[in-house]
């Protein structure tokens, strides 16, 4: 018989959710290994900036409960990516925090290893000064000194290898920091020794749950086969397919390349891979290829704060005023930099969104305004929340009373649909760093820890 | 003639990482690929233009025949989330091509 390894992928991030009905088909399954991806950069800087997970406590709580207990009782491993969304050891603490109390709750004591992929600003200090570390594309700045100091937390996308090297110590979950999105499945299809082309290619497929299905969704189970020279996808439930194009459109998902992916170490080919319906819901893969970089590189990512956000959300229907508004809008800009003279420009900045005009696209907008309304959204992000709530005030009231010509509404520009108008937004957050650095391999950068879960203290 | 939207089956925009933004345009069939790729439009100076971006800031435009696709990825202005983004996930900001007269 030939050699196979299933993997369950419950859902496309940790705590989406899934249906525990799928969950359980693909459990009949008899899997080898269950895993899920729980990271994520595409909710921006702010959760690597402030240390906050994606998801809530309870969802993850919600959707890891089946997993562990699951697990447990077929004695296969468990294996989280990129734990709270962005890996940094607090997320990490605060999932294996979640990870404790279910095991407390169900009286099962397992065994776990921790892989961390924080890094001290004094090595990346190290790396940047012996020339280690560039951008990762030609839009982003060369690393500073600054930069890293400024910088909240750093962590780096881990490729497959920490994972091998915690399967061999058998361990029931392993819960990583930052990865690569496919490299906890391609851990997993390593460590039993098959090819590591086909390994990365399923992880890079299943990591999003049922996103390659028709209908996709990140919300549902997706099981994975891997062979000796193929893969098979197929949804857990009834109400999905996975189609030759379906599961070939997926490999374009937020990439920048559709054939080549370039990982921790590592760059995946799919140029020439072949997909075939091999049942009416099932998809198999060949000939996907892998070449290792000649120098290893991982993929640093940092968020720094850069400032304090105050914002109002309003709508205008008056015609004129509508017929006037980037005008007035400019114009009240003026009036409170005029006003707020003593406070230095570059302290703050202004931005209007006008929605139902630009709101979207900004200057690529190419249809002409014909509406009758517009909601307006002005912020200011400014050095403290101070200065911000000042001046997003000084505007709001500035706007709101502003004497354009020919105005007949005296009595208020602005409809606002809360009271108070104006929100304290709070930090905002920048990803500082997005560069590859060059390391010895893809091993040593990240310390692994194993601990015994669910004992009682 | 027809217009880009009505062609293709999927024809969308996301983050590619919080630096770029890429646009997947996917056809149910060979020969719906075959007339928009074959018609020229789809290249550097019109997505340039329609995005208000130099050619520069276009990193890379690729027609993958297997998978009846195009992919188009740029850099983004501001990146992700920060001061002055419109769009944090990149999800809708493929309007301008929807239009593109084939």
């Amino acid at each position: 018989m030939k050699k196979t390894l299933k993997i369950i992928a419950p859902c496309g991030i940790l705590g989406y959710g899934y249906p525990i009905e799928s969950f359980m088909n693909g459990i009949n399954e008899k899997p080898d290994a269950i895993i899920v991806d729980a990271g994520s950069t595409d909710a921006g800087p702010h959760k690597l900036g402030a240390g906050v997970s994606i998801v809530s406590r309870l969802a993850v709580k919600k959707d890891l409960l089946p997993m562990i207990v699951e697990g447990k009782k077929l004695g296969i491993p468990v294996i989280i990516g990129s734990a709270g969304g962005t890996g940094t050891k607090g997320q990490v603490l605060w999932t294996l925090e979640i990870i404790n109390e279910i095991l407390k709750e169900k009286n099962i004591q397992v065994k776990i290893a921790i892989i961390y992929s924080d890094f001290e600003k004094e090595y990346i200090k190290e790396k940047l000064l012996d020339k280690k570390i560039e951008p990762l594309t030609e839009n982003i700045k060369q690393l500073t000194i600054k930069d890293i100091d400024d910088t909240t937390a750093i962590v780096a996308q881990m490729g497959h290898e920490p994972i091998v090297e915690a399967l061999k110590e058998n361990p029931d979950i392993i819960l990583c920091g930052r990865a690569y999105d496919p490299a906890p499945f391609a851990g997993m299809c390593i460590y039993k020794g098959f090819d590591e082309g086909l390994a990365y290619h399923l992880g890079k497929i299943l990591e999003c749950g049922a996103l390659c299905a028709e209908p996709g969704t990140t919300k549902d189970c997706i099981l994975g086969t891997i062979t000796e020279d193929s893969v098979i996808v197929k949804p857990l439930s009834s109400n999905r397919k996975c189609l030759e194009t379906s599961v070939a459109a997926h490999t374009f998902y937020e990439k920048d390349h559709p054939f080549i992916l370039k990982g921790p170490g590592t760059i995946l080919n799919l140029e020439n891979s072949r997909f075939d319906q091999t049942s009416e819901n099932a998809v198999e893969i060949k000939n996907s290829k892998i070449a290792h970089t000649d120098k290893y590189y991982i993929k640093l990512e940092g968020a720094k704060k850069v400032g304090y956000k105050t914002f109002v959300v309003a709508g205008v229907r008056d015609p004129m005023m509508i017929e006037r508004l980037t005008e007035i809008e400019k114009e009240s800009e003026k009036q409170v930099r005029e006003h707020y003279h003593e406070i230095p420009a570059e302290d703050y900045q202004i931005n209007f969104i006008n929605y139902g005009m630009d709101g979207v696209l900004g200057d690529c907008e190419f249809e002409k305004f014909k509406g009758h309304e517009v909601g307006v959204m002005f912020e200011v992000c400014a050095n403290s929340q101070e200065v911000a709530n000042t001046i997003c005030a000084s505007l709001r009231s500035t706007m709101l009373h502003f004497g354009y010509d020919g105005r007949k509404s005296t009595a208020g520009n602005l409809a606002f649909p809360q009271a108070p108008s104006d929100v304290e937004f709070g930090a905002v957050y920048e990803f500082s760093i997005y560069h590859l650095m060059e390391v010895e391999n893809g091993l040593t950068p990240f310390k692994i820890e194993y601990l015994q879960g669910g004992k009682n203290e | 003639m027809s217009k880009l939207y009505e062609i293709a089956k999927i024809l969308r925009s996301k983050n590619s990482g919080p630096f770029e933004l890429t646009f997947d345009i996917i056809f149910a069939t060979e020969e719906e690929y075959k007339r928009v790729k074959e018609s020229g439009i789809i290249n550097e100076d019109k997505i340039a233009e329609i995005y208000n971006i130099s050619k520069s800031d276009i990193a890379d435009i690729v027609f993958f025949n297997p998978a009846n696709g195009i992919k188009i990825t740029i850099y983004r202005r501001i990146s992700s989330g920060t001061i002055g983004d419109r769009d944090v996930y990149g999800a809708q900001q493929h309007a301008p091509l929807m239009n593109l007269e084939i």
